[in-house]
Protein backbone atom coordinates (compact mmCIF):
# COMPACT_ATOMS: atom_id res chain seq x y z
CA UNK A 1 0.00 0.00 0.00
CA UNK A 2 1.22 3.24 -1.21
CA UNK A 3 1.44 6.69 0.78
CA UNK A 4 -1.52 9.03 -0.04
CA UNK A 5 0.36 11.91 -1.88
CA UNK A 6 0.54 15.36 -0.23
CA UNK A 7 -1.90 17.47 -1.82
CA UNK A 8 -2.51 19.22 1.65
CA UNK A 9 -1.97 22.95 0.46
CA UNK A 10 -0.65 24.55 3.88
CA UNK A 11 2.09 21.82 3.39
CA UNK A 12 3.17 22.66 0.17
CA UNK A 13 3.29 26.10 0.29
CA UNK A 14 6.45 27.79 0.25
CA UNK A 15 8.23 28.83 3.40
CA UNK A 16 8.57 32.71 3.81
CA UNK A 17 12.08 33.94 3.87
CA UNK A 18 14.40 37.30 3.31
CA UNK A 19 14.92 38.08 -0.36
CA UNK A 20 16.78 40.51 -2.15
CA UNK A 21 14.86 42.18 -5.03
CA UNK A 22 16.34 44.07 -7.77
CA UNK A 23 13.78 46.36 -9.55
CA UNK A 24 13.46 45.46 -13.34
CA UNK A 25 10.68 48.00 -14.49
CA UNK A 26 8.32 50.80 -12.50
CA UNK A 27 5.72 52.41 -14.13
CA UNK A 28 3.12 54.58 -13.18
CA UNK A 29 -0.55 52.28 -12.97
CA UNK A 30 -2.67 55.31 -11.56
CA UNK A 31 -1.72 58.81 -10.90
CA UNK A 32 -0.85 57.81 -6.86
CA UNK A 33 0.57 54.41 -7.50
CA UNK A 34 3.12 52.45 -9.19
CA UNK A 35 3.43 48.42 -10.92
CA UNK A 36 7.14 47.41 -9.88
CA UNK A 37 8.30 44.63 -11.46
CA UNK A 38 11.55 42.99 -9.41
CA UNK A 39 13.57 40.42 -10.23
CA UNK A 40 13.89 37.83 -7.23
CA UNK A 41 15.89 34.72 -8.11
CA UNK A 42 14.99 32.91 -4.55
CA UNK A 43 11.44 33.57 -5.22
CA UNK A 44 9.41 30.24 -3.89
CA UNK A 45 6.04 31.42 -5.73
CA UNK A 46 2.82 32.26 -4.16
CA UNK A 47 -0.51 32.12 -3.74
CA UNK A 48 -2.70 34.54 -5.12
CA UNK A 49 -3.73 36.93 -2.20
CA UNK A 50 -0.61 36.79 -0.52
CA UNK A 51 1.40 39.48 0.58
CA UNK A 52 5.08 40.39 1.27
CA UNK A 53 6.57 42.59 4.01
CA UNK A 54 9.01 45.43 2.18
CA UNK A 55 11.53 46.39 4.39
CA UNK A 56 13.29 49.86 3.83
CA UNK A 57 16.94 50.32 5.28
CA UNK A 58 18.31 54.17 5.67
CA UNK A 59 22.04 55.13 5.18
CA UNK A 60 21.78 55.98 9.57
CA UNK A 61 20.70 52.15 9.76
CA UNK A 62 17.04 53.44 10.07
CA UNK A 63 14.56 50.33 9.04
CA UNK A 64 10.81 50.59 7.85
CA UNK A 65 8.66 47.82 6.87
CA UNK A 66 5.12 47.65 5.26
CA UNK A 67 2.98 44.59 3.76
CA UNK A 68 1.94 45.13 0.28
CA UNK A 69 -0.37 42.79 -2.01
CA UNK A 70 1.19 40.79 -5.07
CA UNK A 71 0.18 41.14 -8.37
CA UNK A 72 1.75 38.27 -9.27
CA UNK A 73 5.47 36.29 -9.04
CA UNK A 74 7.07 33.43 -11.16
CA UNK A 75 9.26 31.26 -9.11
CA UNK A 76 12.63 31.59 -9.19
CA UNK A 77 12.00 34.97 -11.15
CA UNK A 78 9.86 37.90 -10.93
CA UNK A 79 7.45 39.60 -8.46
CA UNK A 80 5.20 42.28 -9.66
CA UNK A 81 3.68 44.51 -6.43
CA UNK A 82 1.30 47.72 -7.11
CA UNK A 83 1.77 50.18 -4.75
CA UNK A 84 -0.21 53.16 -3.78
CA UNK A 85 1.14 56.25 -2.10
CA UNK A 86 -0.49 56.84 1.28
CA UNK A 87 0.24 61.03 1.96
CA UNK A 88 1.91 60.38 5.20
CA UNK A 89 3.40 57.66 4.51
CA UNK A 90 6.97 56.02 5.50
CA UNK A 91 7.77 53.67 2.86
CA UNK A 92 5.08 53.89 0.02
CA UNK A 93 6.24 57.41 -1.24
CA UNK A 94 9.80 56.21 -1.79
CA UNK A 95 8.54 53.25 -3.66
CA UNK A 96 6.01 54.92 -5.98
CA UNK A 97 8.64 57.90 -6.49
CA UNK A 98 12.09 56.85 -6.18
CA UNK A 99 12.92 53.48 -7.31
CA UNK A 100 14.74 52.99 -10.86
CA UNK A 101 15.76 50.13 -12.54
CA UNK A 102 18.77 48.56 -10.61
CA UNK A 103 17.65 49.68 -7.31
CA UNK A 104 17.53 46.71 -4.36
CA UNK A 105 14.45 46.10 -2.00
CA UNK A 106 14.56 43.46 0.71
CA UNK A 107 11.17 40.92 0.89
CA UNK A 108 9.99 39.17 3.44
CA UNK A 109 7.66 36.36 2.03
CA UNK A 110 5.30 35.28 0.83
CA UNK A 111 2.91 35.85 3.80
CA UNK A 112 -0.48 35.01 4.84
CA UNK A 113 -2.64 32.02 4.49
CA UNK A 114 -5.85 33.58 4.96
CA UNK A 115 -6.88 35.87 2.29
CA UNK A 116 -5.42 33.56 -0.40
CA UNK A 117 -7.62 32.04 -3.11
CA UNK A 118 -6.66 28.23 -3.97
CA UNK A 119 -7.64 26.70 -7.44
CA UNK A 120 -9.72 23.65 -7.44
CA UNK A 121 -10.21 24.52 -3.40
CA UNK A 122 -14.04 25.19 -3.19
CA UNK A 123 -17.07 24.73 -6.24
CA UNK A 124 -19.00 27.72 -4.36
CA UNK A 125 -18.68 30.82 -6.60
CA UNK A 126 -16.43 34.08 -5.38
CA UNK A 127 -17.70 37.52 -4.89
CA UNK A 128 -14.93 39.96 -4.81
CA UNK A 129 -15.48 43.44 -3.11
CA UNK A 130 -13.03 45.72 -3.59
CA UNK A 131 -11.89 49.46 -2.26
CA UNK A 132 -9.43 51.53 -3.79
CA UNK A 133 -6.12 49.97 -3.84
CA UNK A 134 -7.54 46.93 -1.97
CA UNK A 135 -8.22 45.65 -5.51
CA UNK A 136 -4.62 44.30 -5.54
CA UNK A 137 -5.20 40.88 -4.08
CA UNK A 138 -8.05 40.39 -5.39
CA UNK A 139 -7.68 41.06 -9.49
CA UNK A 140 -3.82 38.55 -8.60
CA UNK A 141 -7.22 36.34 -7.73
CA UNK A 142 -8.92 36.81 -10.57
CA UNK A 143 -6.06 36.89 -12.71
CA UNK A 144 -5.13 32.86 -11.18
CA UNK A 145 -8.61 32.00 -11.42
CA UNK A 146 -8.45 33.49 -14.95
CA UNK A 147 -5.45 30.87 -16.27
CA UNK A 148 -6.77 27.95 -13.95
CA UNK A 149 -8.71 25.24 -14.51
CA UNK A 150 -11.29 26.09 -11.96
CA UNK A 151 -15.04 26.75 -13.27
CA UNK A 152 -16.10 28.60 -9.86
CA UNK A 153 -18.14 32.19 -11.36
CA UNK A 154 -16.09 35.09 -9.43
CA UNK A 155 -17.57 38.43 -9.62
CA UNK A 156 -15.67 41.82 -8.52
CA UNK A 157 -17.07 44.63 -7.43
CA UNK A 158 -14.51 47.79 -7.31
CA UNK A 159 -15.22 50.90 -5.50
CA UNK A 160 -12.86 53.93 -7.12
CA UNK A 161 -12.68 57.30 -7.40
CA UNK A 162 -12.63 57.97 -10.61
CA UNK A 163 -11.89 56.39 -14.21
CA UNK A 164 -8.02 57.16 -13.97
CA UNK A 165 -7.46 55.69 -10.35
CA UNK A 166 -8.48 52.23 -11.99
CA UNK A 167 -5.81 49.57 -11.19
CA UNK A 168 -5.01 46.77 -13.88
CA UNK A 169 -7.91 48.68 -16.27
CA UNK A 170 -6.87 46.97 -19.43
CA UNK A 171 -6.11 43.55 -17.68
CA UNK A 172 -9.45 43.37 -15.73
CA UNK A 173 -11.08 44.49 -19.14
CA UNK A 174 -9.42 41.42 -20.90
CA UNK A 175 -10.30 38.95 -17.90
CA UNK A 176 -14.20 39.73 -18.37
CA UNK A 177 -15.90 36.90 -19.59
CA UNK A 178 -18.41 33.98 -19.05
CA UNK A 179 -16.36 32.85 -15.66
CA UNK A 180 -15.55 37.03 -14.37
CA UNK A 181 -18.00 39.50 -14.22
CA UNK A 182 -16.48 43.61 -12.77
CA UNK A 183 -19.25 45.98 -11.49
CA UNK A 184 -17.71 49.33 -11.13
CA UNK A 185 -18.89 52.23 -9.00
CA UNK A 186 -17.30 55.38 -9.34
CA UNK A 187 -17.17 57.55 -5.82
CA UNK A 188 -16.19 60.93 -7.33
CA UNK A 189 -15.97 61.30 -11.24
CA UNK A 190 -17.46 58.54 -13.92
CA UNK A 191 -16.81 58.14 -17.65
CA UNK A 192 -18.92 60.50 -19.81
CA UNK A 193 -22.65 58.85 -19.52
CA UNK A 194 -22.05 56.68 -17.25
CA UNK A 195 -25.67 55.51 -16.67
CA UNK A 196 -24.96 54.66 -12.55
CA UNK A 197 -25.27 57.53 -9.75
CA UNK A 198 -21.28 58.92 -8.70
CA UNK A 199 -21.12 58.70 -5.32
CA UNK A 200 -19.99 56.22 -2.09
CA UNK A 201 -20.73 52.42 -2.45
CA UNK A 202 -24.14 51.71 -0.46
CA UNK A 203 -25.39 49.11 0.93
CA UNK A 204 -28.23 49.06 -2.03
CA UNK A 205 -25.48 49.02 -4.81
CA UNK A 206 -23.54 46.22 -2.70
CA UNK A 207 -27.02 43.85 -2.93
CA UNK A 208 -27.87 44.78 -6.70
CA UNK A 209 -24.42 44.02 -7.82
CA UNK A 210 -22.59 41.38 -5.79
CA UNK A 211 -24.04 37.68 -5.67
CA UNK A 212 -26.77 37.38 -3.59
CA UNK A 213 -26.13 35.10 -0.33
CA UNK A 214 -28.36 32.36 -1.63
CA UNK A 215 -25.66 31.30 -4.03
CA UNK A 216 -23.56 30.85 -0.87
CA UNK A 217 -20.91 32.78 -2.52
CA UNK A 218 -17.35 32.68 -0.79
CA UNK A 219 -16.49 36.71 -0.31
CA UNK A 220 -13.30 38.63 0.13
CA UNK A 221 -12.88 42.04 0.82
CA UNK A 222 -10.21 44.36 0.71
CA UNK A 223 -9.84 47.89 1.11
CA UNK A 224 -9.24 50.71 3.67
CA UNK A 225 -10.43 49.77 6.98
CA UNK A 226 -13.59 51.90 7.29
CA UNK A 227 -14.44 50.39 3.75
CA UNK A 228 -14.09 47.09 4.57
CA UNK A 229 -15.35 46.83 7.81
CA UNK A 230 -19.08 49.13 6.33
CA UNK A 231 -18.98 46.42 3.80
CA UNK A 232 -18.48 43.33 6.15
CA UNK A 233 -21.03 44.34 8.07
CA UNK A 234 -23.81 45.50 4.77
CA UNK A 235 -22.58 41.81 3.67
CA UNK A 236 -24.05 39.64 6.99
CA UNK A 237 -27.22 41.99 7.18
CA UNK A 238 -27.79 40.46 3.48
CA UNK A 239 -27.58 37.01 5.00
CA UNK A 240 -24.06 36.01 4.23
CA UNK A 241 -22.10 34.20 7.20
CA UNK A 242 -19.72 35.77 8.72
CA UNK A 243 -17.42 32.56 8.22
CA UNK A 244 -17.81 32.92 4.27
CA UNK A 245 -16.87 36.73 4.13
CA UNK A 246 -12.63 37.06 4.12
CA UNK A 247 -11.44 40.43 4.89
CA UNK A 248 -8.50 42.25 4.55
CA UNK A 249 -7.46 45.83 6.25
CA UNK A 250 -4.42 48.16 4.78
CA UNK A 251 -5.73 51.29 7.23
CA UNK A 252 -6.23 54.81 5.58
CA UNK A 253 -8.71 56.90 5.56
CA UNK B 1 -12.08 54.46 14.74
CA UNK B 2 -10.08 52.98 11.51
CA UNK B 3 -6.58 53.18 13.39
CA UNK B 4 -6.26 49.56 13.03
CA UNK B 5 -5.45 47.01 10.59
CA UNK B 6 -6.16 43.57 10.81
CA UNK B 7 -4.14 40.15 11.46
CA UNK B 8 -3.16 39.69 8.09
CA UNK B 9 -0.22 42.12 8.68
CA UNK B 10 0.82 39.69 11.47
CA UNK B 11 2.18 36.68 9.24
CA UNK B 12 5.71 38.18 8.89
CA UNK B 13 6.56 38.68 11.98
CA UNK B 14 4.83 35.58 13.07
CA UNK B 15 6.67 33.50 10.84
CA UNK B 16 9.91 33.74 12.29
CA UNK B 17 8.07 31.96 15.47
CA UNK B 18 5.88 29.37 14.18
CA UNK B 19 6.51 26.95 11.24
CA UNK B 20 3.49 27.17 8.97
CA UNK B 21 1.48 30.53 8.30
CA UNK B 22 -0.98 30.60 11.70
CA UNK B 23 -2.76 33.93 10.45
CA UNK B 24 -5.91 31.59 9.06
CA UNK B 25 -5.28 29.61 12.26
CA UNK B 26 -8.66 29.70 14.48
CA UNK B 27 -7.78 30.73 18.62
CA UNK B 28 -9.78 31.61 21.25
CA UNK B 29 -10.09 35.05 22.94
CA UNK B 30 -9.65 34.50 26.16
CA UNK B 31 -11.61 37.26 27.44
CA UNK B 32 -14.64 36.26 25.81
CA UNK B 33 -13.94 33.09 24.66
CA UNK B 34 -14.49 33.99 20.47
CA UNK B 35 -12.54 31.38 18.02
CA UNK B 36 -11.89 33.29 15.37
CA UNK B 37 -8.79 33.23 12.64
CA UNK B 38 -6.27 35.42 13.77
CA UNK B 39 -6.30 37.34 10.64
CA UNK B 40 -9.72 38.70 11.81
CA UNK B 41 -8.12 40.28 14.84
CA UNK B 42 -7.59 43.70 14.53
CA UNK B 43 -4.09 45.09 15.07
CA UNK B 44 -2.91 48.18 16.16
CA UNK B 45 0.55 49.23 14.64
CA UNK B 46 0.95 52.71 16.28
CA UNK B 47 2.68 51.48 19.78
CA UNK B 48 6.36 50.35 19.89
CA UNK B 49 5.17 46.79 18.51
CA UNK B 50 2.23 45.46 17.29
CA UNK B 51 -1.06 44.65 19.28
CA UNK B 52 -3.58 42.37 18.54
CA UNK B 53 -7.43 42.75 20.06
CA UNK B 54 -10.02 40.65 19.46
CA UNK B 55 -12.65 41.85 17.67
CA UNK B 56 -15.41 40.98 19.79
CA UNK B 57 -14.52 42.31 23.13
CA UNK B 58 -11.24 44.30 22.77
CA UNK B 59 -9.14 41.95 25.13
CA UNK B 60 -5.43 42.34 23.95
CA UNK B 61 -4.69 39.27 22.15
CA UNK B 62 -1.13 38.96 21.61
CA UNK B 63 1.78 41.51 21.18
CA UNK B 64 4.83 42.02 19.19
CA UNK B 65 7.82 43.50 19.97
CA UNK B 66 10.56 43.64 17.04
CA UNK B 67 13.77 44.89 18.85
CA UNK B 68 16.38 44.34 16.39
CA UNK B 69 18.24 41.24 17.76
CA UNK B 70 15.56 40.19 19.39
CA UNK B 71 11.66 39.61 19.01
CA UNK B 72 9.65 39.61 22.17
CA UNK B 73 5.85 37.76 21.39
CA UNK B 74 3.30 37.71 24.05
CA UNK B 75 0.63 35.42 23.38
CA UNK B 76 -1.22 36.26 26.95
CA UNK B 77 -4.39 37.19 25.91
CA UNK B 78 -5.55 33.61 23.81
CA UNK B 79 -6.75 30.65 25.75
CA UNK B 80 -6.04 28.45 22.63
CA UNK B 81 -4.51 28.26 19.03
CA UNK B 82 -5.55 25.78 16.63
CA UNK B 83 -3.06 24.64 14.16
CA UNK B 84 -4.15 22.24 11.29
CA UNK B 85 -1.73 19.64 10.51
Amino acid sequence: MSAPPLTSVGRSRPRPAWHVATVVETRRETPTAARLTLEVPTWPGSEAGSHVDVRLTAPDGYQASRSYSIVSSTPEAQVVLAVDEQPDGEVSPFLVHEMRPGDQLELHGPLGAFFVWRPGESDRPVQLVAGGSGVVPLYAMAAAHGTADDDAPFRLLYSVRTPADVFFADELAALTGPAFSLDLVYTREAPDGWPDAVGRLTRETLAARTLPAARQPRVYVCGSTGFVETVARWLQELGHPATAIHTERFGGL
Amino acid sequence: MTDHLDGNVLAGALSEVFTTDVTAARARCGGCGRMSAIAEAMVYTSAPGLVARCAGCDQVLATIVDAGDRLILSLAGLSAIELRR
